[in-house]
C-alpha cells in the first residue's frame, strides 16, 4: 500500500498512531436550525501515540473519549482529519481494506456484560479473531484460545461455557483474552475497569500491564477515575467538549496542572489525608458542561473558568507549551496556572468532610 | 483510595478456581428443554403432535388397512338408500360423507395437506420474515425505512379478498395456497425479528464484532441471529397452527386443494348442507382440525414458557 505510505521524513518511527485534527460530528435529532444540527464530539484533535506506551484519556462524560477512540479504531467514519497508524493513512479506507489494520488495533471494551455474546460459548468467542481473519481452524484454534485463556489468567477447561457462568472480573479477562488473539500493535481499553469492583479493577490493571511488558503494546486507556489511569498511564490527554485541553506526562500533569479544568479535576480526587485532612479545597465548577452542539466561542471552558477574561471568549487558545514547562507539556490556555496559585476567588469552596 | 490500590496490587492475578464439578454450566437452550421436559402439557401436545403427523404419514397404509380408496364411492354400501351419508358402523368407522367415501380416510389424506402447508408455509414465512428483519433492522436508515413500511403495507392487506382475486386468475392449488400464506405470515415475522434486531445492534458485543473485523452477513448470522432463535422458534410454533386454519379456511372457500383430493377445508365446506343428517361429516374433520391447532398452540405457549427466564407461566396450570 505504497499510496498512503507517508513521505520518509513525515515517517517517526517512534510514533505508532498520529491522529490529525480528527473532527467527529453526529447528526443531533429532531429539528434544528442549521448550522446547529450536529453535535461535535470530537473537535479537531491532534495526538501522537508513541510506540510502547499508555496513553491515559480522561474527561468528563460526553466530552468525547470514548468516540475519539473510536475514530482511531475507525469503528466510526471520520468528519474529517486523518488517523496515520503506523504510517499508513487509514482514515479512508474501505471497510474490506481495513481488515489488515483490525488485526493490529483492538479494543477492551467497559461493559463485560454487554461486550461478550450471552448465546455464544467463551471458546468460539475468544476464538472470533481466528475465524474471522481465517487464521487458525478446528483443533489448532482451540489451542490457540486454551493458550491466550491461559495468559490472562482463565482456567481453559471452561472452554466450553457460556459468559453468564463468569463473574464480572473473570468476563473482562475474556475480553482481554479476545483483544489479544492476533497479536495486535494497539489496545484501546475504553474503560475496561469503570464497571468492576475495586479488588478486581487491580488485578486486571495487572494484568495489562504485564501483557505490556510481554508484548510490547501500547494502550490507549480511557477513564475517568484518575487514580487508575494515573497508576497506568504514561502520558495523560485531558479532554474537554470535543477538544484536548491538556496533555503531558502522567507526574508532570499531576505536579503541574496549566489548565483550569485539569486543576478542577485533579482537585476531585479523593485522597486520604495523614494529618487529619482539612488543608485541601475542592473545587466545585459552576454550571453544567456546555451542549457539543452550540459549543460556547473561543476557549468552550471560558462560561465555567475562574479565570476567564475577555481574551477567553473570543480567541480559541492553542495548545501549546506553557511557561517554563518542557516541551512535551502542552496545555490549551490563554493563562496557564501557575503551582501554588489560588483558584479560589471565584470558585466555589467545598471542605472535603 | 491509593492505598488501597497499592495494597491491592499485592493480591495474586488468577482468580480464585471454583472447585472442579461443582455446577454444571447450563445453556439457555439446555434449561429450556429440561423446563419443557417437565411440563406435562407439552409433552401430551408433542404426543398429539406425533401422533397426527403418522396419521399423515401412513394414509395410504390406513387406506390399505380399511379397503377404502381416498376418492372412491362406495355407492352400494357407503350410502343410504335415500342416497344420504352413512353413520360410524363397523365398515365405516367414521362414517362416509355425501358422495358414500370413508370419511376416516379422507380425514388421514386432509392431514397430509393440513400439516404440509401448515409446516411448509410456516418454514418459509418465518425464513423471509428473519432475512427481511435482519437486513432491515441491521442496516437501518432507507432500507430500513423502505421495508418497515412495505412490511406494514402487507400487514394491512386484505388477505381473502387478495387470495380470491390470486386464484381466480392462476386457478387453486395448494402451492398456491402455501404461496399465500407464507406471503401473508413472513410480516409480523419479519416485524418481531426488525424489533429484537434493532435492540441487539446497539450492544456492545456487535462493536466487539465489527472492530474485530467481522463482515455485516457475519454479524448478522453469527452474532444477531443466535439471540432471535428463541423468540423465533416460539413464533414458528404459532404459526404452523395459525397456517393451518388459513389453509382450511381457503379450502373452505374453494381457493386451496382441489377435489376430489380432500383437505380439511374443503370437507367442512361439503360437509355443510349435511350437518342435520351427518354429524360424523362436520364434526370429525373439524375435530382433527380442532386438536391439531390447539396441540401446536399449546406446544407454542409451553416452549415460550421454557425459554422465560423468570419461570413464570402465563397461565397456571
Amino acid at each position: 500500500m505504497a499510496s498512503s505510505a507517508l513521505r520518509s521524513e513525515e515517517y517517526d518511527a517512534d510514533v505508532l498512531v498520529r491522529v490529525e485534527n480528527v473532527v467527529k460530528r453526529f447528526r443531533a435529532s429532531g429539528r434544528r436550525p442549521r448550522g446547529r444540527d450536529e453535535v461535535r464530539a470530537v473537535d479537531g484533535v491532534n495526538l501522537d501515540i508513541r510506540r510502547g506506551e499508555t496513553l491515559g484519556l480522561v474527561g468528563d462524560t460526553g466530552c468525547g473519549k470514548s468516540t475519539l477512540a473510536r475514530c482511531i479504531t475507525r469503528l466510526y467514519d471520520l468528519t474529517s482529519g486523518r488517523v496515520v497508524f503506523d504510517g499508513h493513512d487509514i482514515s479512508k479506507l474501505s471497510r474490506r481494506r481495513l481488515r489488515p489494520y483490525r488485526l493490529q488495533m483492538q479494543m477492551i471494551f467497559q461493559d463485560p456484560y454487554g461486550s461478550l455474546n450471552p448465546r455464544r460459548r467463551v471458546g468460539s468467542i475468544i476464538g472470533d479473531p481466528f475465524a474471522i481473519h481465517g487464521i487458525a481452524a478446528g483443533a489448532e484454534r482451540k489451542r490457540r484460545v486454551q493458550q491466550l485463556m491461559e495468559l490472562v489468567g482463565l482456567n481453559p477447561e471452561h472452554y466450553n461455557r457460556f459468559p453468564a457462568e463468569f463473574s464480572g472480573g473473570q468476563r473482562q479477562r475474556i475480553g482481554v483474552a479476545r483483544a489479544l488473539a492476533l497479536n495486535p500493535k494497539l489496545i484501546v481499553c475504553d474503560e475496561p475497569v469503570s464497571a468492576l469492583d475495586v479488588s478486581i479493577q487491580a488485578q486486571i490493571i495487572n494484568l495489562l500491564h504485564d501483557l505490556q511488558d510481554e508484548f510490547r503494546l501500547t494502550y490507549i486507556f480511557i477513564a475517568h477515575d484518575l487514580l487508575v489511569v494515573r497508576h497506568i498511564s504514561d502520558r495523560i490527554a485531558v479532554m474537554y467538549l470535543g477538544k484536548i485541553v491538556e496533555l503531558a506526562e502522567t507526574e508532570e500533569l499531576f505536579a503541574r496542572p496549566r489548565h483550569p479544568y485539569t486543576n478542577a479535576l485533579l482537585s476531585a480526587i479523593p485522597v486520604i489525608e495523614e494529618d487529619g485532612g482539612g488543608r485541601r479545597q475542592r473545587i466545585l465548577l459552576q454550571g453544567d458542561v456546555p451542549s457539543p452542539i452550540d459549543p460556547p466561542g473561543g476557549c468552550s471552558f471560558h462560561p465555567r473558568c475562574p479565570k476567564a477574561q475577555h481574551r477567553c471568549s473570543g480567541e480559541e487558545p492553542p495548545l501549546e507549551v506553557k511557561l517554563s514547562d518542557r516541551p512535551d507539556h502542552v496545555a490549551a490556555c490563554h493563562f496557564p496556572v501557575e503551582p501554588g496559585e489560588d483558584l479560589g476567588f471565584t470558585w466555589q469552596r467545598a471542605t472535603e468532610p | 483510595m491509593s492505598e488501597v490500590l497499592a495494597r491491592l496490587e499485592e493480591l495474586p492475578t488468577s482468580p480464585a478456581e471454583p472447585p472442579p464439578g461443582a455446577i454444571e454450566g447450563r445453556s439457555p437452550w439446555q434449561l429450556a428443554w429440561a423446563r419443557l421436559r417437565r411440563d406435562r402439557v407439552a409433552i401430551a401436545c408433542a404426543v398429539v403432535i406425533v401422533l397426527i403427523t403418522s396419521v399423515a404419514i401412513l394414509a395410504p397404509l390406513i387406506s390399505l388397512l380399511l379397503g377404502h380408496e381416498r376418492d372412491t364411492q362406495y355407492l352400494e354400501t357407503g350410502l343410504t338408500a335415500e342416497g344420504l351419508p352413512r353413520g360410524p358402523s363397523a365398515q365405516f368407522l367414521f362414517g362416509t360423507d355425501d358422495l358414500g367415501r370413508d370419511v376416516l380416510v379422507r380425514i388421514a389424506y386432509g392431514a397430509q395437506v393440513s400439516l404440509l402447508a401448515g409446516v411448509v408455509a410456516s418454514f418459509v414465512a418465518v425464513f423471509v420474515g428473519v432475512v427481511v428483519g435482519l437486513t432491515a433492522g441491521y442496516f437501518g436508515g432507507a432500507l430500513d425505512g423502505f421495508l418497515a413500511r412495505f412490511m406494514d403495507v402487507v400487514l394491512s392487506f386484505p388477505f381473502l379478498l387478495f387470495a380470491i382475486a390470486l386464484v381466480s386468475i392462476v386457478g387453486p392449488s395448494l402451492r398456491v395456497a402455501i404461496g399465500i400464506i407464507a406471503f401473508f405470515s413472513w410480516a409480523a415475522v419479519g416485524r418481531i425479528v426488525r424489533g429484537q434486531t434493532l435492540s441487539i445492534k446497539e450492544k456492545e458485543y456487535i462493536e466487539a464484532a465489527r472492530s474485530l473485523g467481522a463482515s455485516d452477513v457475519r454479524i448478522m448470522f453469527v452474532d444477531i441471529f443466535p439471540n432471535l432463535l428463541a423468540p423465533v422458534l416460539v413464533y414458528l410454533t404459532l404459526l404452523i397452527p395459525a397456517a393451518i386454519v388459513f389453509e382450511a379456511t381457503l379450502s373452505f372457500l374453494g381457493l386451496g386443494v382441489v377435489p376430489p383430493t380432500p383437505s380439511w377445508g374443503n370437507m367442512l365446506a361439503d360437509s355443510l348442507s349435511f350437518y342435520r343428517v351427518a354429524w360424523w361429516f362436520v364434526l370429525l374433520p373439524g375435530a382433527a382440525l380442532l386438536t391439531t391447532t390447539l396441540a401446536f398452540n399449546l406446544l407454542g405457549d409451553s416452549i415460550r414458557d421454557a425459554f422465560d427466564p423468570r419461570g413464570e407461566r402465563l397461565f397456571r396450570r
